[in-house]
């Protein structure tokens, strides 16, 4: 289908852009790359009176690393995160989950900021936002507001982001050197929705997690990052120490149904995800068949 | 607001000015009123490949960029890259080895192909199956697609040395 009518207005600024949001917020969507939210309209999910089009605010376009900090600019598409040497070299964990967003013409147009402000529990960034501790940095008419990433993802489609605030960046903490990291997803095609999928950031020290971050993505109404992570931190690994992490982790799960997946399924693929994360962080191979064994 | 835009963009080389309402997608503005309709409209949400183009170099889908998004923008479509000869080798590729029946998703295969063997001279099988992982054909069965592109690649290549 087409998108139904609506008028557009090209922000020449960030000013320009929220003095437009102050103005039409509630009536209003911003239009970065569109690759979710022309979708939307196509389908008719969604018929915003306003459009505004933020594309040529190139100085909210990039990647800068300063004082052990990664910082993204809400404009930076897929493509530039995904050969951006400064994300390969600090935040290995994006560039992995990256390769992973959709496929490479939606890759060219969508950007992290469009992928967060958009919210889809299924989405790859906001689970990796969770697992690295980002802030999420927005700009509204009260001035800049820093939003913990952990308080930021509010439901489907739902973020904690006002309507009349616009996200302008992401702050990344660089994890130290030794800090290793696992991604995966279940998807029925490459690039395709994930059914189930998981970014971890972890500490390894003589075999055992000193410290262990699960995001979890498509379990729930909104990504997860996953307390049940505590019961592998600080103890030696074993099948049962693992299966008991498995079953901590079931009852945070909240799984929806829908045409890919039912719940059950759901929470059996991110136990599995569990075991290879762990089974792959502590290279031993015998705990792949882990928890679910 | 609601009223038509003035854009001026550049299509297969050629300086384009128009006006056009907001809701306007790319490939409706290429296939209506520049009547190129070597770009298909399949789906109209980003998940079957067949409106693919170049915008500034890089493949999009038409469905999902609006018309007033490509203003100042370069755009080129199966018709510029085709009559160019850029990708006349692999058009024949494609014609050799069956890689198309019906035609309908040929064209955005043909620009995601390109676009692979730009960035990767010599991509393995797998590479050109995670590179045209958005586009969708439903006769072929992709086997033969990926061998016009492998043997593309491969003549390229050669050429090369």
């Amino acid at each position: 289908m087409k998108a139904s009518a609506f008028a557009y207005a090209r922000a020449t600024s960030v000013a320009d852009a929220l003095e437009l949001l102050t103005a039409h917020g509630e009536r209003a969507k911003v239009l970065s790359g569109g690759q979710s939210l022309l979708p939307a309209m196509n389908l008719r999910l969604i018929a915003p009176e306003l459009i505004i089009d933020i594309g040529a605010l190139t100085e909210l376009r990039g990647v800068v690393v300063k004082e052990g900090v990664l910082t993204i600019g809400a404009l930076t598409c897929h493509a530039d995160l995904l050969k951006s040497p400064e994300i390969a070299a600090h935040a290995p964990l994006l560039t992995d989950a990256v390769a992973h967003v959709a496929h490479p013409a939606i890759r060219n147009r969508g950007t992290i900021g469009g992928s967060l402000a958009h919210a889809d529990p299924a989405s790859e960034l906001p689970a990796c936002m969770l697992t690295l501790g980002a802030t999420i940095i927005a700009r509204g008419p009260g001035g800049e507001r820093r939003i913990a990433a952990s308080g930021f993802f509010a439901g489907i489609y739902e973020t904690a982001l006002a309507p009349q605030e616009l996200l302008v960046a992401v702050e990344l903490p660089v994890p130290p050197k030794n800090s290793t990291h696992f991604f995966h997803e279940f998807a029925r095609r490459q690039g395709d929705y994930a059914i189930v999928g998981l970014a971890a950031q972890a500490f390894v020290r003589d075999g055992r997690f000193t410290d262990l971050r699960l995001g979890f993505f498509a379990v729930g109404d909104r990504p997860l990052l996953a307390r049940s992570a505590g019961k592998l931190v600080d103890v030696a690994i074993t099948p049962a120490v693992l299966a008991e992490a498995a079953s901590a982790l079931n009852d945070e799960l909240d799984p929806l149904e829908d045409h890919q997946a039912t719940p059950a399924m759901r929470r059996h693929l991110a136990k599995i995800l569990l075991a290879r994360c762990v089974s792959s962080l502590l290279a031993r191979p015998e705990l792949r068949a882990g928890a679910s064994a | 607001m609601t009223a038509a835009v003035e854009i001026s963009l550049n299509v297969n080389g050629e300086r384009v000015e128009a006006n056009v309402l907001p809701r306007l997608n790319l490939a409706d503005f290429l296939r209506e009123h520049l009547e190129l309709t070597g770009t298909h409209v399949g789906c109209e949400h980003g998940v079957c490949g067949a409106c693919t183009v170049r915008v500034n170099g890089d493949i999009v889908r038409s469905c999902l960029m609006l018309a007033v998004q490509t203003h100042n923008a370069t755009v080129e479509t199966i018709e510029g890259v085709s009559d160019s000869g850029e990708i006349a080798d692999l058009q024949s590729a494609f014609r050799e080895r069956n890689a198309l029946q019906c035609g309908f998703c040929t064209p955005g295969m043909l620009m995601a192909a390109q676009d692979l063997l730009k960035q990767s001279p010599c991509p393995d099988r797998e590479q050109i199956r995670e590179h045209l992982s958005g586009n969708y054909c439903r006769c072929t069965g992709y086997q033969a697609i990926v061998d016009a592109i492998e043997t593309t690649a491969r003549a390229r290549a050669g050429r090369l040395t």
